[in-house]
């Protein structure tokens, strides 16, 4: 092939992905980092400063609310390691090998049904007039029925039900990698099952582990329908801050500066993680 | 495994624990369609098919409902555009990484990826801000009206295209990367042109890859919420009208109707995306 041929095709091939990134990810990007910092004094008229975002801190209520994420966030993360873990583990190295795949398979069943039919699934059953609450009173365990809808525990119930598949899969694709012998040689040696644990199999399976909580704590601090769902009016989430002031308070300014916080944020974190375990965005995210 | 047979018996009850947690809220979902009441809720009482085929209210069915048709309708027209979109812009991705060098390709390389890592509401309100400061700008200068830059059907496609080509293009490298480049280099030495390689040798190599690209795309599309929510005009995909619906009017079981109904048809089409990769392991 001449290398003029080459280079045509090299353009071609460059010219839709340099489009996608630009158009949809780049521009937009600085579109609201620009709108972010322009305040309304008048019609068509406007002040740049960082106003938008000094309220943003010196409101408590927006402040709280995004801590408040970030909080939560990081507890659903923690919780879908540590209940996401031992079900890897058993899926990756306990299940005979026709087990595996069905099991492997059940995991991703409620992965291809949506956030709102799963967390439309939790109303059902959790509230005041659902089934478990009616099963109880029924069974005679309690007298009146109890509504387990809009409470932090719920929301966190459901959350961590949402991404927990997130956290399951890349921890076993990496557990599956890990030769059995090793194991055995650390207990031949000696090694208790904490130790075992803490020197051969955490360290193998950091890339997992690390994806997992990416990609988990990600998809905890921007999700919208489940704490919204399961948490009522008053589930103080940041992206529900967010809604309110694009299209309830037709606020785009502040809205805007809260979408900048909300990606410094949960990138910072991303950013933290990767640097921290010494992992890369392409070779943890990226590989499915 | 070394451990003791009891111990043994703690972990399976709690495997079995996890898998009843995963089920509970979609057998919950998915049972009350059938239940012959107004309300998604015990007590049961008896089974009807009501909620798919009533055609009158107070129990209008599904299948009778013109607005959850008409979301269902918008978020199939939507998925395919999308879908499709995604994955012709994704095999382009493939071939730019796989097989062409150019600078900064690492780089590059890790911002195809970033979009993975935008949380979705802050796609939606990004694209949202940029057309409609882009629309603003056409009125005020030429005084030209691009509806299509209002929140519609186009931009909800531009928001979900955004972050699934990504994805389209990780599945479609993925492929690529496995192919055996001799094979192109036989069909050349046999006389073949450059065209004809690639359309009888590559992409029919490729082709599972795209095709189960475009199923998850397609799935990903219909039950997409986050970046939607801020791109939707008047014709909302399905998950916006069911998600209007629970919020506003209230839930009745035609709700669970259609969640058996995506249940149903989501399972099948990810079933077909397995199998069409399945020879690739064989």
């Amino acid at each position: 092939m001449s290398r003029d041929a080459g280079r045509l095709s090299l353009i071609l091939l460059f010219t839709p992905f340099a489009l996608w990134i630009l158009l949809l990810i780049i521009l937009p990007q600085i579109g609201i980092g620009y709108v972010s910092i322009r305040e309304k004094v008048g019609i068509n008229t406007y002040e740049y400063g960082f106003k938008n975002y000094v309220d943003f801190i010196t409101e408590p209520v927006y402040r709280n609310t995004l801590l408040r994420t970030a909080w939560m966030s990081i507890l659903v993360t923690a919780l879908a390691l540590v209940i996401g873990f031992p079900i890897a583990w058993y899926i990756a190295k306990i299940a005979k090998e026709r087990s595996r795949a069905a099991l492997f398979l059940m995991c991703l069943i409620p992965l291809w049904v949506s956030d709102l039919v799963r967390a439309y699934g939790w109303i059902v059953l959790l509230r005041e007039t659902g089934v478990i609450s009616m099963t109880l009173v029924k069974w005679g365990i309690i007298s009146q029925p109890i509504e387990m809808l809009y409470n932090d525990m719920t929301v966190i119930i459901g959350l961590v039900y949402t991404v927990i598949l997130f956290m399951i899969v890349p921890l076993v694709s990496t557990l599956q990698g890990m030769d059995d012998a090793l194991l055995e040689a650390g207990y031949n040696l000696g090694g208790s099952r904490i130790t075992v644990f803490r020197r051969i199999i955490a360290p193998y399976a950091m890339p997992g582990i690390v994806a997992g909580c990416i990609i988990t704590f990600m998809l905890t601090a921007g999700s919208y329908l489940t704490p919204i769902l399961l948490g009522g009016k008053n589930s103080s989430w940041f992206t529900e801050q967010i809604y309110n002031q694009f299209i309830t308070r037709y606020n785009w300014e502040s809205g805007s500066a809260f979408g900048v916080s909300l990606l410094v944020f949960t990138s910072f974190v991303v950013w933290a993680g990767l640097r921290l375990t010494g992992q890369s965005l392409a070779t943890t995210v990226a590989k499915e | 495994m070394q451990g003791s047979a009891g111990l043994m018996w703690i972990y399976r009850g709690y495997v079995v624990a996890f898998f009843l947690y995963l089920v509970a809220p979609l057998v919950a979902a998915g049972v009350f369609a059938f239940n012959d009441s107004m309300f998604p809720s015990l007590p049961w009482n008896g089974f009807t098919w009501d909620w798919f085929f009533s055609p009158s209210e107070p129990k209008l069915g599904l299948f009778h409902d013109d607005r959850l048709l008409q979301g269902l309708g918008n978020s199939l027209y939507i998925g395919v555009i999308v879908a499709a979109l995604s994955v012709a812009v994704g095999t382009c991705n493939a071939f730019l990484f796989v097989r062409k060098d150019f600078r900064f390709k690492n780089a590059l390389y890790v911002l195809m990826v970033v979009p993975l890592v935008i949380p979705g509401v802050i796609l939606g309100i990004s694209i949202l801000v940029l057309a409609s400061t882009i629309a603003g700008l056409a009125d005020q200068w030429f005084g030209v009206f691009l509806t299509s830059l209002r929140p519609g059907i186009p931009l909800v496609v531009m928001g979900q295209f955004s972050f699934l080509v990504t994805i389209t293009s990780l599945v479609i490298i993925a492929r690529l990367e496995k192919f055996d480049i001799s094979l192109e280099e036989a069909a050349l030495n046999l006389g073949a042109s450059r065209t004809r390689t690639l359309l009888t040798v590559t992409l029919p190599f490729l082709f599972p890859a795209m095709f189960s690209a475009f199923v998850v795309a397609f799935l990903v599309s219909f039950e997409n919420f986050n970046t939607t929510l801020f791109l939707v005009g008047s014709d909302s995909p399905l998950t916006i009208t069911m998600y209007d619906r629970m919020v506003k009017a209230g839930s009745t079981p035609v709700l669970n109707a259609t969640s058996v109904v995506l249940m149903i048809g989501s399972g099948l089409l990810a079933l077909l995306s397995i199998f069409a990769q399945r020879p690739k392991k064989a």
